[in-house]
Parts: C-alpha cells; sequence; structure tokens
C-alpha cells in the first residue's frame, strides 16, 4: 500500500464534509475501449451473398406457395429466363446502346458547356451580373418538368434525349464552374498582373487550373443526372431504349421484363459511374502534376 | 550607371479610394527616389499605405495624382515593370516549386525549357535543392518565402518590391532568410523597395529607411544607415545601429520609455 492510499484521519474528515456521500466503489467500473473485431474480407463477402440468396429463394418459394402474388411481382425464375430471352432474341443490346449514348453524350455537352459557360463569367463581370439571374432562373425550374417540351421540340429520336440529359447537367457545372471562378483570389490575379500577363494568360494559367478542381467535382453527380435525363426522355416518347422497355413492359404487366430492364439499367448505371469515378481521380492526379 | 535619374522615383503620388461611405484619402502626396542598386525600406503602423505604394508602382493600381518614373521614364499605370511580391507568397498549388518560379518568365514568353535551365541553376544555389519538383503544400513557410522570392528575382526586372516578405515567419527562420536575402541582393544587385514591420529588419538590410506615419499616409522621415556592409548580427547591437533604431521607434511612436504607463501616471 502507497502512502497515498491511506490518507490521515484529517483529510479523510475533510473529504467526508466536501461529499456527504463518498463514492464507494470508485475504482470497481474498470472501462475498456471498446474495440470492434473486424471480419475478414471473405466472410463479409459471404454474409452478403447469403442473405441475397436468401431474399431470393424466399421470393421463389413465396411465388410458387401462391404466399406472393406472382403476377404483381414476378418470381426469381422467371426473371433469369426473360433475361435470357431479352439479351439473346430480344432488344437488349440496342436499347442498351440507346440509353448509353443519351446519357455520354448529355453528360459530354452538360458538362463542357456549362463548365465553359461558368468560366466565361470570369471574363467580364457586367456579362455575369446580366446573365446570371437567368442561369438561377434555369436552376430553379424543374427541368425535367419541361421534358416533354423538350421531346416535342426535338422528337422522339436519340437527338431528344440527350437534349433532357444535357439540360439536367448542364445548370450544374454552370454554376459549379462559376463557383470556381468565385472563389478565385483577387491577389493572385494581381501576381500574374504584375508579371505582365494578358487576359488569357490569366485565363489560362490561373482561372482554368484553379478551377478545374470544382469542374472535376460534378461529373459524378452529372453522370447521375444525365442517366436520369435519358430515362425520363425515353418515358416519355421514345422507340428504344431501357427506359422505354420499362415503361412498356410495365403498360403489358410483363413484370418480369420490367425487372430485367431495371437490372440491366443498375448495371449500366453502375458501369458508367465507376468509369467517371476512375475519370475523376485520373484527372485529379493531372491536375496536381 | 546614370547619376542623373534615380532608377525608381515616386513622384507625389497621392491616392483617394472612393467607398461606399465617401472617400478615404489613404496617401498623402508621397515623395521616393531611390537609386540603382540601393536596399530601400519603408515602415508604418500597419494601414499607412505601405501596399498601396507597392500596388501604383506595379502599376496595378491608378494613383489619384502624382507620377512612377522608373530610370526617368514616366510608368504610372504599366504593368510587368518591376517584380512584387506580394504579402502572401501566393504560389500556385498545382504547380513545381520550379514551374512556380519561373511563371514570370512563362507569361513573358521564354520558352519553357530555357526557362526551367535558367531557374534550376538558382534554385540549387539559393537553397531549394531537393525541393525543385516538389508541390508547393509539402513546404515550410520559409522555403515557400524563398520560391516566391525567387520567381520575383527570375521574372528579371531591376526592381524588387517586397510587401512583408518575412513577416509570417518566425523570429529564428526570419533571421536566417534575412542573410539568405541580403546574399541574393549582393549577388544580382538589384534596386529593392522593402516593406516590413520590424524596425531592426529595417535598420539591418537598408541603405535608407523612410518611416511613414498614417492620415494619411506619408514618409514623415527618411533616415540614411551609414553601416559598413557586409553587416553582421553583431553590428545590430553596435551605438550606431541603436541610436538609428531608437529615432525610428521614436517616429513610429514606440520609444520604450516614451510608452511607459507607469511613468506617464507618475
Ligand atoms: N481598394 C481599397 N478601397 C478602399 N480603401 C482601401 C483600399 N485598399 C486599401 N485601402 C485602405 O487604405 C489604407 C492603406 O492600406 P494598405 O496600403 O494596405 O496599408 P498597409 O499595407 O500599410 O498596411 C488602409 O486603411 C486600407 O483600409
Ligand atoms: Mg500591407
Amino acid at each position: 500500500m502507497s502512502v497515498q492510499d491511506t490518507p490521515t484521519v484529517g483529510a479523510m474528515a475533510r473529504l467526508e464534509r466536501a461529499q456527504p456521500k463518498p463514492e464507494a466503489a470508485r475504482p470497481a467500473a474498470v472501462r475498456r475501449l471498446p474495440v470492434q473485431k473486424d471480419w475478414p474480407t471473405w466472410a463479409l463477402i459471404a454474409a452478403q451473398i447469403g442473405i441475397l440468396v436468401g431474399a431470393l429463394s424466399l421470393w421463389e418459394i413465396g411465388a410458387r406457395t401462391g404466399w406472393i402474388d406472382a403476377f404483381f411481382w414476378s418470381q426469381p425464375s422467371a426473371i433469369a429466363d426473360t433475361m435470357k430471352i431479352f439479351f439473346t432474341t430480344g432488344d437488349a443490346w440496342t436499347d442498351i446502346s440507346f440509353t448509353f449514348r443519351s446519357t455520354i453524350f448529355g453528360f459530354l455537352i452538360g458538362t463542357t458547356a456549362g463548365s465553359l459557360l461558368g468560366l466565361s463569367f470570369w471574363w467580364s463581370r457586367n456579362y455575369a451580373a446580366i446573365v446570371q439571374p437567368y442561369v438561377i432562373c434555369l436552376e430553379s425550374i424543374p427541368k425535367l418538368a419541361l421534358a416533354p417540351l423538350i421531346i416535342l421540340v426535338f422528337g422522339i429520336g436519340l437527338v431528344s434525349k440527350v437534349a433532357v440529359a444535357t439540360a439536367l447537367t448542364l445548370v450544374v457545372s454552370t454554376l459549379t464552374a462559376y463557383a470556381g471562378v468565385k472563389a478565385l483570389d483577387a491577389d493572385s490575379e494581381k501576381l500574374f498582373y504584375s508579371l505582365g500577363a494578358t487576359r488569357l494568360q490569366v485565363f489560362r494559367k490561373l482561372v482554368i487550373p484553379f478551377c478545374l478542381p470544382w469542374i472535376i467535382s460534378v461529373l459524378r453527380v452529372n453522370i447521375g443526372l444525365a442517366l436520369t435525363g435519358a430515362i425520363v426522355g425515353e418515358f416519355i416518347a421514345s422507340q428504344h431504349g431501357l427506359g422505354r422497355t420499362i415503361l412498356y413492359a410495365g403498360q403489358t404487366y410483363d413484370i418480369a421484363l420490367v425487372w430485367v430492364a431495371v437490372l440491366v439499367l443498375s448495371t449500366l448505371a453502375m458501369v458508367m459511374y465507376a468509369a467517371v469515378s476512375w475519370l475523376e481521380s485520373t484527372l485529379r492526379k493531372g491536375v496536381r502534376q | 550607371m546614370s547619376f542623373s535619374a534615380p532608377k525608381l522615383c515616386v513622384a507625389d503620388v497621392s491616392m483617394t479610394f472612393r467607398t461606399p461611405t465617401g472617400s478615404f484619402h489613404a496617401l498623402a502626396p508621397v515623395t521616393l527616389s531611390i537609386p540603382q542598386g540601393r536596399f530601400v525600406s519603408l515602415i508604418g503602423p500597419s494601414g499607412c499605405g505601405k501596399s498601396t505604394i507597392f500596388n501604383i508602382i506595379a502599376g496595378l493600381l491608378e494613383p489619384s495624382g502624382g507620377r512612377v518614373l522608373i530610370d526617368g521614364v514616366d510608368a504610372t499605370g504599366t504593368i510587368g515593370r518591376v517584380g512584387y511580391m506580394l504579402q502572401k507568397d501566393l504560389l500556385l498549388p498545382w504547380r513545381t516549386v520550379l514551374d512556380n518560379t519561373i511563371l514570370g518568365m512563362e507569361i513573358q514568353h521564354v520558352p519553357l525549357r530555357a526557362a526551367r535551365e535558367r531557374a534550376l541553376p538558382l534554385l540549387h544555389r539559393y537553397g531549394l535543392a531537393g525541393f525543385e519538383y516538389l508541390y508547393p503544400n509539402a513546404l515550410s513557410g520559409g522555403m515557400r518565402q524563398r520560391a516566391a522570392l525567387l520567381r520575383t528575382l527570375l521574372f528579371d526586372t531591376d526592381v524588387i518590391l517586397l510587401d512583408e516578405p518575412f513577416g509570417a515567419l518566425d523570429a529564428q527562420t526570419k533571421l536566417k532568410m534575412q542573410e539568405w536575402l541580403m546574399q541574393l541582393w549582393s549577388d544580382f544587385s538589384k534596386t529593392v523597395l522593402f516593406v516590413t514591420h520590424d524596425v531592426e529588419e529595417a535598420i539591418y538590410l537598408s541603405d535608407e529607411v523612410h518611416v511613414m506615419g498614417t492620415r494619411p499616409g506619408r514618409i514623415i522621415a527618411s533616415i540614411p544607415v551609414p553601416l559598413a556592409r557586409p553587416r553582421v548580427r553583431g553590428s545590430t547591437l553596435s551605438p550606431d545601429f541603436l541610436v538609428i533604431k531608437e529615432r525610428c521607434l521614436e517616429l513610429l511612436h514606440l520609444d520604450p520609455t516614451a510608452s511607459e504607463p507607469v511613468n506617464e501616471a507618475a
């Protein structure tokens, strides 16, 4: 026992006067930092597969015993069969290609044009002041509500789907690039001008590299928006595309085909999202070097 | 070298800013005449217009009155005539240290390779060896200032304006950087105009110190520093140095004996 653990009577008395109810079991509650043990990766993956297989099995069994209404919900075996037909004798590749092209073109046009428009505001404060209210108006309009109009103007082909996808991505890119322009430090511009730079040099060597991280940061958002635009365009009027297939299958109560198209669409979305994420990180590295 | 025209002449330059509430008289007519190859400091309380003078000399701000002459030629409102290191280092984070230092040459259309070839030996000689291909965010404060200063030097103008380059550095780094700057100045024989709020730094580095006052900003005294060069640290303790320092502090109302509240109460 150390001296500190045996206080004098006087000290004890003082302590008791100060605290009428002394803590009886102070050292009893020994607590440790809660530690979570991480499972190995294979165990996590096994659990994920297990859940999926379990859910699908339940669904299939439920449908066969009549516990789940297969007319409205379809069933995994029927979906697998439909998938096979869709890809062998069906329009799978035409539809995928159509939706993919609308999305990519809309994404590229909207992102590029929007970024350039946002950057252009750097050139003239007057021009920015005049145009800005219009851009904000455009932002507040729900672009999807305009989709029927766009389809009317651009027809039922690919162009109208690209137009809807562009409308959705353009404004986001414009506002983001403009936010970059506004964040530009006036002193950095001063530095360039003190070195005798022209406006074009400041734009190329300062404004663009400074705003690139902003522009890049919306790529992933924009690919999702472009896909949404393309699908909504197909919903309204189209002869091809996964969106059109979903709508058509729903109207004809071909629920298995709805599931198939949704699955294919999700896969397409994931692939494009992954590609854009890769592009984003590559560009980021490029910007820093 | 011409003795008739000073390298840099600020002739009766005044500045009035228009503000939302009216106008603000930032600079009363200021006159400065700096011969070729001199190291001249401006000291004064913050807000007295030091940066404003620099912006006017660099052509970034049109003065309300007066002219800026370089080599006797009117250079008022023209950019790219002097090297200007602003209060912040403003290194571009997406460029390597080397590519930051060649920015001035690049803007003047020097081919990239030639510019890099010129810059590299200087980076090596002046303490940035091993940092050439790093990005600025990997550098310490002192190193960043070195890079920014070399960028200013490599712009290759005769006159260089340095706005509180060592203001944000710790005391020890600051002393090191002062020696470094002296080395650079004697190697390149540039005409330097230096802003600081550190009186000792101003005297130690300069041939002449201009003390400024506020409301409106103006030069209240110009004090020559006749100390022999090259100077050593010890010279900051010499009687001549202390006399000048006392004079400056007095002008800045920072005289230690005058500002003692106990003395005033007594
Ligand atoms: N663009 C401007 N508009 C209005 N007032 C300004 C402007 N620039 C500087 N000032 C004012 O002029 C004075 C001098 O500023 P500055 O030259 O930056 O001082 P210093 O560099 O000596 O600290 C300050 O009071 C500042 O508020
Ligand atoms: Mg200043």
